[in-house]
């Protein structure tokens, strides 16, 4: 619209211009704010994502159980012996991601594994006890994690994640 | 859309798209050289402005969709959460649902416009059945679409459209079951027009095409209804009629946004928020307002088939009406009696409209009769009888000419029509409130609300109180399962903190389960927990008080209202009043009287209460002098409770009342800021013009 301004008063066209189309592109950005916003979770979905907690007492050694947490899979898995030292005996320098098992546990909990029971590839959930590393297995695309949830083999690029979780007493852990 | 293009690009990539594809050319003769004549009046800026609400629509549509959930058991719940807990819902269903009044207000000035212009005459007979096909499309788009928030009104007035069909003879029943997909409206009805919603503005939207696709062939008619000729009689599209455009939408917008920000309820009805009930029909049934000239002929006649096929005539006849209207003359200015039996007709429509509102009975039907032989009179023998008769004026010779004898002076009949246009909106809409809240109880008093107005805010103290009357009185019989305890913490609340809302849900007993074992349990209420109701259903509910079910609370201060009357609610849209809801709720807490009046009879197990719709009201007196104690040193008063509980109620109806109307602020400065700018734009613009 600009070149339609002459050679008279060219510099006040201008700016009356640029200033109504200055104020309509504000006008136009804030409008699509609310229409993207509201895409977000809503309030009550946030409110639903509130911490859980969790009673680990029926939950026996070498078991494991899956609660769900703002809509995710959460494996809280009871570790024998044998699944720690596993975990704690490989390298950490040689994994794809590398985290040692105290980093992914609770000091003082060794024996409790939580995991997000999401696969780091592409979202599938893994199947518990099993996989070559007795940890958890893919089957989408074969990925393998081992009893720390860490990733070992497969296309998978990350470690399973930990959820943020705390124990509030020795029995029960309160997840978020 | 006018012939081949000379448009050519300069840039290769563009120029390589364009042979093969010549879309910017299109676009390039349709909407920036398009030659428009240089009289169009500001009338003409409602083809722009529709377009710019069929598309508000579609996109807030589409949006709402996304949160709506279409299931007779879910439909009201979805809605009311799209409005309390989506980011910026109740924005979004605001603008939608005031949008379609604004779609309609806007399309009747549109299809006036070209009443009065002759815009409907040889060559633009297509171009105006286009528009009266969108016409149809909308009215059924916009009927449907009140369904969906399947409160009373939407299934009541849902079940008597569907039922016009009834009067077709021998298949009638047929095809309403065919419409219904059961024996009466229910669910499968609610799913086929939330799926019919979604189609036909799209359709619309096609039609539109064709509708500007006409346009552009036979070329814009205008306020003088002679052809253009040369080029002296036109301006391009770009700048002058887009600059034009954005001005008028700039303005419309403003009016728009009185209704999305400060007057949601105004044009809608208090019944509407009540869940739909198929055992119980309100005791008056309106459609919206834009229905309602055609409601009135549908009623002022006294049989049914034919008042259906009045009702379909009436706006059938509009797309004959190039022929029946044969006159050379197109536009009215040069048609002295045309001009005056065209405003009759606009008053005899509004008058129509008035009456649609009416209930159907004693003066009202004789007059509707009367306005119903004037609307088809004017069709088939007024206009044809005039162009056989009546002597036009001379037309200017040309539109160049046409702008040469006006100079100035041009605003002033264009400012009263619009001042007479807006009060008979107002009659219209007032004659819809009259209908509504008619007969039975005395008139509650109007109080002061700290809530009203633009700059209103919920008083804390009150809330808070009120949030105490509730839980110790009205909760043993009422629920108030739409409210959240984490509101209680929210923005624009009662303004607890997140602990003390948690520890004032940790105090209720909420009903969970099933778990591991299979169980039900009770366990401590959270914060993203609901108010549990005091019934587990609306049978034990029933049972327990007398055969009447308490309603829940949630929405109470919005599902009732009263008749404010003449001149109140002309007076309430300038002063922004909306607040019947509570001005009832409040009376009615305060109506009660040991002895009813001589001469009434209350049945068994009732109470007098002076406000109460026919006065028998099945609740005891809930409220009593020192009843609640007030930690804030508030009178501990009959009057005290109920203003509290009330401004309570007024939240739990509306939490997001505040920030609505702080945005609103916002969007006013804004808007009257670029509608000064966009006026002092045209004016630099169309200096170049004149």
């Amino acid at each position: 619209m600009t070149t339609a301004s002459s050679a008279d008063h060219p510099t006040r066209r201008d700016f009356l211009f640029v200033a109504t189309g200055a104020v309509a592109a504000v006008g136009a950005a804030a409008t699509v704010w609310p229409l993207v916003s509201q895409m977000n979770p809503d309030a009550s979905t946030i409110a639903a994502g509130a911490p859980i907690e969790v009673d680990l007492t029926p939950i026996a050694e070498g078991q494991d159980i899956k609660v769900f947490w703002r809509g995710k899979p959460i494996y809280i898995s009871h570790r024998t012996k044998k699944q720690i030292e596993e975990a704690r005996k490989v390298p950490v320098s040689s994994l794809p991601d590398p985290q040692s098992d105290e980093q992914r546990v609770k000091s003082g909990h060794d024996q409790w594994l939580v995991v997000v029971g999401i696969c780091t590839h592409l979202g599938c959930i893994p199947i518990a006890h099993e996989g070559a590393y007795d940890g958890f297995f893919c089957p989408c695309h074969g990925s393998v994690y081992d009893t720390s949830g860490r990733i070992r083999q497969g296309p998978a690029p990350a470690n399973l994640a930990v959820p943020p979780y705390s124990f509030v007493s020795d029995t029960k852990i309160q997840i978020g | 859309m006018s012939g081949p293009s000379d448009f050519q690009p300069t840039n290769p990539a563009l120029k390589w798209i364009e042979r093969r594809l010549p879309i910017m050319g299109l676009m390039h003769s349709s909407f920036v050289a398009y030659p428009t004549p240089r009289n169009l009046n500001y009338w003409w800026t409602f083809g722009a402005i529709l377009s710019m609400m069929l598309g508000v629509q579609i996109l807030t549509g589409v949006i709402l969709a996304m949160h709506y959930t279409p299931h007779a058991d879910l439909a009201f719940k979805s809605v009311e959460l799209i409005v309390r807990d989506v980011n910026y819902g109740w924005l979004l269903r605001n603008i939608h649902a005031s949008g379609a009044s604004m779609f309609f207000f806007a399309v009747y000035i549109h299809m006036f416009r070209g009443l009065y212009y002759g815009s409907y005459k040889e060559p633009r007979e297509v171009l105006w059945i286009l528009g009266v096909i969108i016409y149809l499309l909308m009215m059924a788009t916009g009927f449907m679409g009140y369904v969906l928030p399947w409160g009373q009104m939407s299934f009541w007035g849902a079940t008597v459209i569907t039922n016009l069909f009834s009067a077709v003879p021998y298949f009638g029943e047929s095809i309403v079951t065919l419409l219904w997909g059961g024996y009466a409206v229910g669910n499968p009805t609610l799913n086929r027009f939330f799926s019919l919603h979604y189609l036909l503005p799209f359709v619309i939207a096609g039609v539109v095409v064709l509708h500007i696709w006409a346009l552009h062939v036979a070329g814009q008619n205008n306020p003088a209804g002679v052809e253009a000729k040369t080029e002296k009689d036109t301006v391009p599209f770009t700048p002058y009629a887009t600059i034009k455009d954005m001005f008028g939408v700039s303005c419309f917008l403003l009016f728009f946004a009185w209704f999305i920000f400060y007057m949601p309820n105004y044009l809608g009805d208090a019944d509407n928020y009540i869940p739909a009930n198929p055992g119980v029909t309100p005791a008056h049934i309106v459609p919206e307002w834009y229905y309602l000239p055609f409601y009135a002929i549908l009623r002022s006649i006294p049989n049914k088939l034919a008042g259906v096929v009045a009702m379909f005539g009436a706006i059938i006849i509009l797309a004959f009406l190039p022929w029946l209207d044969s006159a050379k003359t197109r536009s009215s200015k040069y048609r002295p009696l045309a001009k005056q039996f065209f405003w009759m007709f606009v008053v005899v429509c509004i008058g129509l409209g008035y009456l649609g509102a009416q209930p159907p009975e004693g003066i009202y039907v004789i007059v509707g009769r009367i306005l119903t032989v004037c609307y088809f009179a004017y069709f088939l023998i007024l206009l044809p009888l005039l162009s056989r008769i009546e002597k036009p004026r001379p037309v200017p010779n040309s539109i160049a000419d046409d702008v040469l004898a006006k100079t100035g002076g041009k605003a002033a009949p264009m400012v009263s029509t619009v001042i007479a246009l807006m009060v008979a909106g107002g009659l219209l809409v007032g004659g819809a409130q009259n209908a509504r809240a008619e007969d039975h109880g005395d008139k509650p008093p109007g109080q002061k609300w700290s809530f009203s107005g633009p700059f209103g805010k919920f008083d804390r103290g009150a809330l808070q109180r009120g949030l105490k009357v509730y839980k110790e009185v009205c909760s043993s019989c009422h629920g108030l399962s739409y409210v959240a305890f984490r509101n209680l913490a929210e923005a624009g609340g009662p303004g607890y903190s997140v602990a003390q809302a948690q520890a004032f849900a940790s105090d209720y007993k909420i009903k969970d389960g099933p778990n591991d074992q299979g169980e039900m349990f009770e366990r401590p209420g959270r914060p993203a927990d609901y108010f549990p109701s005091p019934f587990p259903n609306e049978q034990a509910a029933r049972a327990a008080n007398g055969g009447a079910a308490p309603p829940d609370l949630s929405l109470i201060a919005k599902a009732r209202s009263y008749k404010r009357g003449f001149p109140m609610f002309l007076i309430d849209f300038f002063t922004q009043y909306q607040e019947q809801g509570p001005d009832y709720v409040a009376a009615v807490l305060q109506g009660y009287e040991d002895m009813p009046p001589a001469g009434f009879t209350l049945p068994e197990g009732s109470h007098y209460n002076k406000y109460f719709p026919g006065h028998a009201i099945k609740m005891p007196k809930p409220l009593n002098d020192g009843q609640v104690t007030y930690d804030d040193g508030s009178p501990a008063t009959v009057a005290q409770y109920a203003k509290d509980v009330t401004t309570f109620l007024m939240w739990a109806a509306e939490p997001h009342m505040e920030a609505r109307k702080a945005l609103g602020m916002q969007v006013f400065v804004f808007l009257i800021l670029l509608t000064v700018l966009l006026y002092f734009t045209k004016k630099k613009v169309w200096a170049n013009a004149h």
